[in-house]
């Protein structure tokens, strides 16, 4: 026991100090690893955090939304047809909602106008008054007290009055809000009094979501009815798309990655060959040089995981991955500013690790196997 | 004893270029004696030498030490009887660049998980045996070639074996080199160890350790006195 113990202790204490003999080579070799782990890692790391946040927010909002359609288009609803699903049975409450996309060619970005509904008190506005989202807020340096001045495709004027800014907790899907009191919306877009965007529909158990979506389908069948379900799941296949978008254009340092494990997996220097002999010769085991090498690519490996991880972490957690933030986050040009909640998935970082340690460690296992089984004398010629 | 019965060793066997190296060498090496092979460049002395020390095997016959046959043994066993039976010091001494001279003697004993400081002060006992006592952390590439050979004779030392094999071991150096090697040969000798060399060079194969002198040429023993 104590033999096996001394024997790893001599191998580990012999894979450093042969590392330590080529510092440039391997600190160079630790700082491309790294990178290439910091890369992905900050892609895989945001992209679970953004989903993760999405999949939280979206929980908060109604089990059915339901949406008149005309032609395969989106229709505004009507108040009869909000009427028509009144008295459904599982159905907890029904809101009839108001919302809208503004092109704002000042600002150069896209800004949705939302009413709140009736049963959020917390942000219920009076005439000329709005509450902005964080992204609208910094474009149009907004604070609560300032105004806000809107114009409408057709040149109507909105000026209202910044109540509050919200929070950028909830910036993922509130960064290009703007809440307007009812009659100011239908003013600024012209609308008649009895047209809605959508209903939602608060459903009084959540598992008989797509029963009660059913009987109102039958009940409204102009309409479609989108579940909280289906909304996550866009939500989760759209930040995969922007994830995967991402490893595409990372594609370049993953690659020179490939070619520099193939480098390895495709044979060994004259030189490391050579060692591997006289190791051999001097009385070595097969596994003895594998254990070495596997030691040696062990703490480059490691090494650079650690700092990859612990680089993509900090990248990710707090400074919202500046380098990915145009092709992860938000829409239009209001890229929402908030902070994601640091968390660990051991999950994602097992991936990581699968995908980075392990073809490194299997490109370091097979040449130093091939070398190390053949005999000494053949390998030191 | 070392005995080698029919011993051939053909590189690159059916292919163009094949070339034989030893062919059909019956051969005893007696326990606690200093035998040399001489010969010429080509002659198989180096090939030979490998295939005693097991760092190679035999395209044909056997190699049998204490009765017991090696040359079949599968790798793993064989390294163990390379590793308990045999000391290597090598024509170009064949020590690891970057790693000091104490880092080098103790490479061979890693393996068998000898408690570390043992293990150190028996290789730093045998650098000052041998008169390097203040080149112990002296990276290989920073010594002569007199002391990067004792480095390599300490290293074949350190797990005490019962052969010492050493080839050409005398090609790099000078005249009073040569002397110091010669002594250290005559005292492993003294040790009870059994020596066995390959040179051509006439200050080793007609110095009186010498024991047996074995001739070779064309990969076939010619001669072997006395």
């Amino acid at each position: 026991m104590r033999a096996a113990f001394e024997r790893r202790r001599h191998l580990l204490d012999f894979a450093v100090r042969s590392l330590a003999r080529r510092p440039t080579k391997n600190l160079g070799l630790v700082a491309i690893y790294a990178l290439v782990v910091f890369l992905v890692g900050s892609v895989m790391l945001y992209g679970a955090a953004i989903r993760r946040e999405a999949a939280v927010m979206l929980a908060s909002g109604p089990e059915l939304t339901a949406q008149a359609m005309v032609m395969g288009r989106h229709e505004m609803s009507r108040t009869t047809d909000v009427a028509a699903l009144k008295g459904l049975r599982g159905v907890r409450r029904i809101e009839p909602r108001l919302w809208g996309y503004l092109w704002d060619s000042a600002g150069a970005a896209n800004y949705t106008l939302m009413v709140p509904p009736a049963s959020d008190g917390a942000h219920a506005l009076a005439k000329g008054e709005a509450i902005v989202g964080e992204g609208v807020a910094r474009a149009r340096r907004l604070a609560p007290g300032k105004m806000l001045f809107l114009v409408s495709p057709a040149g109507k004027f909105l000026k209202t009055k910044v109540k509050s800014v919200l929070p950028a907790d909830s910036a993922l899907v509130s960064s290009d809000l703007v809440l307007v009191e009812e009659s100011d919306f239908r003013a600024f877009f012209e609308l008649p009094p009895d047209v809605w965007t959508d209903v939602a529909i608060t459903v009084a158990n959540p598992r008989e979501v797509a029963t009660v979506a059913e009987k109102a389908a039958l009940k409204l069948p102009g309409h479609r009815f989108v579940t909280r379900a289906d909304m996550t799941r866009t939500a989760e296949a759209l930040f995969s798309w922007r994830e995967g978008l991402a490893l595409a254009l990372l594609a370049g340092a993953l690659l020179a990655f490939a070619i520099l494990a193939f480098d390895k997996a495709s044979g060994l220097s004259a030189e490391e060959k050579r060692e591997i002999g006289i190791l051999k010769a001097i009385g070595w085991e097969t596994r003895d040089v594998i254990s070495a090498k596997l030691f040696e690519g062990g703490l480059i490996s490691g090494l650079a995981f650690l700092l990859g991880v612990i680089g993509a972490w900090t990248h990710v957690f707090f400074f919202s991955a500046g380098l990915f933030e145009p092709v992860l986050k938000g829409w239009a040009t209001l890229y929402p500013h908030f902070p994601l909640a640091p968390t660990i998935d051991a999950l994602e970082i097992a991936t990581l690790a699968m995908l980075t340690i392990v073809p490194y460690m299997a490109a370091i296992l097979v040449p130093v196997w091939r070398t190390a089984a053949a005999d000494p004398d053949a390998v030191m010629r | 004893m070392i005995t080698l019965e029919g011993v051939t060793k053909v590189f690159n066997q059916g292919r163009h270029n094949e070339v034989t190296a030893v062919g059909g060498v019956d051969l005893d090496i007696a326990d606690g004696r200093v035998t040399v092979l001489r010969g010429p460049s080509g002659s198989g002395k180096t090939t030979l030498l490998t295939v005693i020390g097991c760092l190679a095997r035999p395209t044909t016959g056997r190699v049998r030490i204490d009765g017991e046959m090696v040359s079949g043994l599968p790798e793993r066993f064989l390294t163990e009887v390379r590793r308990r039976t045999f000391g290597f010091v090598f024509q170009k001494f064949n020590l690891i660049r970057g790693l000091s001279a104490l880092d080098n003697v103790v490479l061979p004993a890693l393996p068998l998980g000898v408690a570390h400081r043992s293990l150190v002060d028996k290789a730093v006992g045998l650098l000052e045996h041998f008169g390097l006592a203040d080149r112990v952390f002296l990276a290989v590439e920073n010594l002569s070639g007199g002391e990067a050979q004792r480095v390599a004779i300490a290293r074949a030392l350190i797990n005490d074996p019962a052969v010492v094999i050493a080839d050409e071991p005398t090609a790099s150096l000078d005249g009073e080199r040569v002397g110091q090697f010669l002594a250290i040969a005559e005292e492993l000798k003294r040790t009870g160890k059994t020596v066995l060399m390959t040179s051509h060079d006439p200050r080793i194969t007609e110095a009186a350790i010498v024991d047996r002198l074995v001739t070779m040429a064309d990969g076939r023993i010619v001669e072997v006195a006395p």
